[in-house]
């Protein structure tokens, strides 16, 4: 019963991660063809920038963007920065992915080794703890470590 | 000149975004798990408690910051030079500071995923 809660809780962290990662993508490429659409706003232009928002594709991108930025957020009060960011730059990939299948872009061979790298970085972390004990308050008891370090403390002095 | 104004621009945008997401980070492991907190006390809780913790706000600051120089830095410089360059800079700056600032336990594992990501995401714009 009670791995059955956490597996449960588990599978509920990877889809904010999931969320983090696809939000940011769909929200950034939704930005990006309203403003297009527009043409030319220029930070001159101010109360253009404003009217900008009336565009459905801008509106639609800004929603997206605040439901990224919620999700980030979560992800950050259970998990660790240097958990989070890794495990979320699959949204680079996505990019790349949704401009040859949409677009039929091109990718490059640079682009293909970069692609495999970050999928390499994500895959590092996620293997990994998302918490680690430094940066938790009190759950985790610190005192049972020091003793399984010491020996290995005493055979490094002994090598050198 | 105009370089040296590009690379101005990239390390202000990488200091910024990566005080926003230190100031984030830890504005929200004050405020708790908020999946948990959510399903005790309620949604209201949740806002209410990161909308009191005063960090979120200077991290929100840094965040725009970061956004603006951005911008300036995209009015200097190539799109293909300072989006990637920042981006990269900041996964490697955030796992630097998430270590001194955070004392979050960086492994291996976790430096060769930023170094990994970050040259990754170098080699998308080539």
């Amino acid at each position: 019963m009670h791995s059955c809660i956490e597996t449960h809780v588990t599978f509920r962290k990877y889809l904010i991660l999931a969320g983090v990662t696809v939000f940011s993508t769909v929200g950034d490429s939704l930005l990006a063809r309203g403003m297009k659409e527009l043409g030319g706003v220029s930070l001159h232009n101010f109360p253009g920038l404003l009217f900008a928002i009336l565009n459905p594709w801008v509106g639609a991108g800004i929603l997206l963007l605040l439901a990224f930025f919620a999700s980030y957020m979560s992800a950050l009060s259970w998990a660790d920065l240097t958990y989070v960011l890794p495990a979320t730059s699959l949204s680079y990939v996505l990019v790349a992915l949704v401009a040859r299948i949409r677009f039929h872009e091109q990718i490059s061979p640079m682009r293909w080794l970069g692609i495999a790298l970050i999928s390499a970085g994500v895959g590092f972390v996620a293997a990994g703890p998302s918490l680690t004990p430094a940066s938790q308050k009190t759950d985790q008891p610190e005192h049972s470590e020091p003793p399984q370090d010491r020996p290995r403390a005493l055979s490094q002095e002994a090598k050198s | 000149m105009n370089d040296l104004y590009a690379w101005a621009a990239i390390g202000l945008i990488t200091l910024a975004a990566t005080t926003g997401d230190v100031l984030l980070a830890y504005s929200m492991k004050r405020v708790g798990d908020v999946g948990a907190l959510w399903r005790t006390r309620g949604f209201a809780a949740v806002v209410g408690r990161v909308l009191t913790t005063p960090t979120f706000f200077l991290g929100v600051m840094a965040m725009a910051v970061a956004f603006y120089s951005l911008l300036f830095g995209l009015s200097w410089g190539n799109l293909s030079l300072v989006v990637p360059a920042s981006a990269s800079l900041t996964f490697v700056a955030n796992a630097v500071a998430a270590r001194i600032f955070l004392h979050e336990h960086v492994s291996r594992r976790r430096w060769a995923a930023a170094i990994f990501v970050a040259v990754g995401v170098a080699l998308m714009a080539a």
